[in-house]
């Protein structure tokens, strides 16, 4: 009985609900930029990882000048071999250059781009620019890198990835990974079944 | 005198049996009379729907969503912006393979966990070869592996799209800022456009999604991410729940390497807009005139 209320009720639904589409609510478009995009500030820039970690389980870093402080500074090494107190165990793969080329002798909150310019350790992307200016080019255009927020930067802010977030500066190559689970569903064996269309 | 008495005996038998199994088999049926909603079935389509109507439907499913999986989510409809249609790039020079993006839309948009469903598939492709049909998803090792190269593939949120074409209740249809949404309510399950997407884009509910009450993503749209029924179809909609609110899409968010850009294609500084008119791209099997929304690029 009740489904033959329903079968009646749909018919006469369907003959009178032969609408018209209601007006949608317009919203407007974007307005002009009025958040920023902030490129993220590695902790590896300024501190290095110790292994351990605090009281409430953080990974505990340390500061560089913590230990570089404690000794007189002295020329820099021209190859990880050379690498006697700090830092031993280095791997370093990052073309011809040498710890010169980026770093100053005493300093370990600035770097020296190849024309003699000191820069502050935090803006290293400006050093970075100098050989991958393609990429650098790229990242301009939001074509290179992560980010998280907004598209729209009336609505939102942006946050960036600095190089070094993926781009360990002595070993850049971007490193092999194990993927995330692939799918489980029963189209996807073997073959993608994309083609027979 | 034994006969007819015997003759008799197994007709009752029989009879009751064959009651037994009608009324076994019609179950299903009984279920869904008891299931179903005067409201359901009085629905108009989501276009007719007013503002009043919708929000009723709205509520409706917040509520059923609690009673079936124990969670209070809000559902949202939110329409497409003026002045925005949307495109989106992808870099196959940075792509690693890694699957981010797959596990950030599976977590995003509410899918299936037994399946580990979600709407962006990985092609990992040999080197020197552009065949689709040679290309696995179901990878498990190391990435990216020495000669493939490796593609996601998800909506191509086609202009022409064959998809909403072939529906024959319109329960898709393409939105004024280029999305192809899907109504779950209205979606009858024939899957003629899960047959005539080329991009193998659509995915089926075989059953209801299973999702831990703890993993729902209570950020929902009517037309996105909420928690689909058993029975319809589904596909990606650029996380329209979120980039409609000026947000990135999830896979973007999630993609390690920044291969993935997205904006609005009406904005000539977008990123989207550089990349369109600086790198060489493409278009997946631009032979069928389908003109998606979702570009493909090498840097190199």
């Amino acid at each position: 009985m009740r489904s033959l209320s329903i079968a009646v009720a749909a018919a006469a639904a369907t003959l009178v609900a032969c609408g018209t589409d209601q007006p949608r609510p317009s919203r407007p478009p974007p307005g002009p930029p009025a958040f920023a995009v902030e490129i993220n500030q590695p902790a590896r820039l300024t501190s290095v990882e110790t292994g351990e970690v605090d009281a409430l389980g953080r990974p505990l870093r340390v500061a560089c000048v913590t230990c570089h402080s404690l000794r007189a500074p002295t020329a820099l090494p021209t190859s990880t071999a050379e690498l006697d107190e700090f830092h031993q165990g280095l791997e370093f793969a990052h073309g011809e250059l040498s710890c010169a080329s980026c770093h100053v002798a005493g300093e370990q909150r600035t770097l020296r781009k190849a024309d003699g310019t000191e820069v502050d350790m935090r803006d290293a992307m400006v050093l970075c620019r100098q050989c991958h200016g393609q990429q650098a080019r790229d990242y301009d255009h939001g074509a290179h890198g992560g980010m998280t927020g907004h598209w729209d930067l009336s609505v939102g802010g942006r946050v960036r990835n600095h190089c070094v977030d993926c781009h360990d500066p002595h070993v850049p190559a971007f490193q092999p990974m194990q993927p995330a689970p692939g799918p489980r569903d029963r189209g996807s064996s073997r073959r993608t079944t994309m083609g027979n269309h | 005198m034994s006969g007819p008495n015997r003759r008799v005996a197994l007709k009752v038998v029989g009879a009751t049996l064959g009651a037994g199994a009608f009324a076994y088999a019609g179950r299903p049926v009984a279920q869904w009379a008891a299931n179903l909603d005067l409201d359901e079935v009085l629905t108009r389509h989501y276009k007719e729907l007013t503002p009043e109507d919708l929000a009723q439907i709205l509520r409706r499913l917040e509520a059923e969503t609690q009673e079936t999986y124990g969670v209070d989510v809000r559902i949202e409809d939110i329409p497409p912006q003026d002045g925005v249609s949307f495109g989106y790039a992808l870099n196959l020079s940075l792509c690693i393979g890694c699957r981010k993006c797959v596990e950030a839309c599976h977590q995003e948009n509410n899918h299936d966990r037994r399946t580990n469903n979600s709407y962006i598939r990985v092609l990992e492709m040999e080197q020197g070869s552009f065949d689709m049909e040679k290309g696995t998803v179901d990878y498990d090792h190391t990435v990216p592996a020495p000669g493939k190269y490796y593609m996601p593939v998800q909506c191509q949120q086609c202009d022409d799209a064959p998809c909403v074409t072939v529906c024959p209740v319109e329960a898709t249809w393409k939105e004024k800022d280029g999305i192809v949404v899907v109504d779950y309510n209205w979606c009858i399950g024939c899957r003629y456009c899960e047959a005539a997407c080329p991009y193998h884009a659509r995915r089926f509910n075989w059953r209801a999604p299973e999702i831990p009450a703890d993993e729902i993503n209570p950020d929902q749209g009517y037309l996105s991410n909420r928690i689909r029924p058993q029975g319809v179809v589904e596909k990606c909609t650029f996380c329209l729940h979120r980039t409609r609110k000026g947000l990135l899409p999830a896979c973007l968010e999630a993609c390690p390497t920044g291969s993935r850009v997205f904006g609005t294609l009406l904005d000539p500084k977008s990123d989207i807009r550089w990349v369109l008119e600086h790198k060489r791209v493409y278009v997946l099997k631009e032979e069928l005139g389908t003109r998606p929304r979702f570009f493909y690029f090498f840097d190199k």
